[in-house]
């Protein structure tokens, strides 16, 4: 078995108007397919991939919002959301998924996913990975 | 590509997945089986009916080590194993149980 990497993932893009996002979730699925150790960050504009309540139909792509509700089963438990970039768009983290996990070590209890971080909080984080993949 | 089931064409890839999902019914399940020589019995339905309901909630084919897991957590332990799996679809069960039922090849998949 080959050594487990840290792979960061981070969104940059707004989920529709370019292939950015679905591209990017389709990546972390695979990759965490393969057993590796992977941290999602979404940061500017990306952030508007997490928002609830999307309504694709009007501009004729699928709405790929419930893969993120996967995201759990695919061991993918950290997701990073930058505080400064919620706020300079007036979100807050009620605005975005319930993303939830069931943590195996703690007799499967649900968790939240999404952990909002400051801007030199993401910087750490980012600092601690051995792959970061940016989209 | 495309396969006839019933008197009705139905487009697929090149891989023989169905182009459009929403085409699906047991009848075109059941003659992919039998192309590949396989019966299904309810075993097999169990598993594609429970594709079919995590792609409706998810919008995607889980991989097979998700899929395993998803299966033991929601139809018992002793079904969530590779081995029970692999003996309902030698070909492996996330690639076969999912053409069977109508979706795309499973993200992740080579």
């Amino acid at each position: 078995m080959s050594e487990v990497k840290k792979f960061l993932y981070v969104n940059r893009k707004a989920p529709y108007g370019s292939i950015y996002a679905l591209e990017s979730l389709e990546v972390v699925l695979i990759g965490a397919a393969f057993d590796q150790d992977v941290t999602l960050a979404f940061l500017d504009d990306g952030v508007y991939q997490l928002v609830k309540g999307k309504n694709t139909e009007a501009i004729g792509m699928k709405n790929f919002s419930p893969t993120y509700s996967a995201l759990g089963d695919y061991d993918v438990t950290k997701i990073y959301v930058e505080k400064e970039s919620l706020e300079a768009r007036g979100l807050t983290l009620g605005d975005l998924m319930d993303l939830k996990y069931e943590d195996e070590d703690d007799d499967w209890a649900e968790k939240d996913s999404i952990r909002v971080v400051s801007a030199s909080e993401m910087a750490d984080i980012m600092d601690t990975q051995d792959i970061v993949l940016s989209f | 590509m495309a396969i006839e089931v019933n008197g009705k064409t139905y487009e697929t890839d090149e891989e023989g997945y169905l182009a459009n999902l929403n085409e699906w019914d047991e009848d075109v399940a059941k003659a992919m089986a039998e192309a590949d020589g396989a019966e299904l019995t309810d075993a097999h339905w169990e598993v594609i009916n429970f594709l079919r309901e995590y792609y409706d909630e998810y919008q995607i084919a889980p991989a097979v080590r998700v899929l395993t897991k998803a299966i033991g957590k929601k139809l018992g332990k002793e079904k969530g194993n590779s081995k029970y799996l692999y003996e309902l679809f030698p070909y492996g069960p996330a690639k076969q149980a999912c053409k069977y039922a109508g979706l795309p090849k499973p993200t992740g998949c080579v």
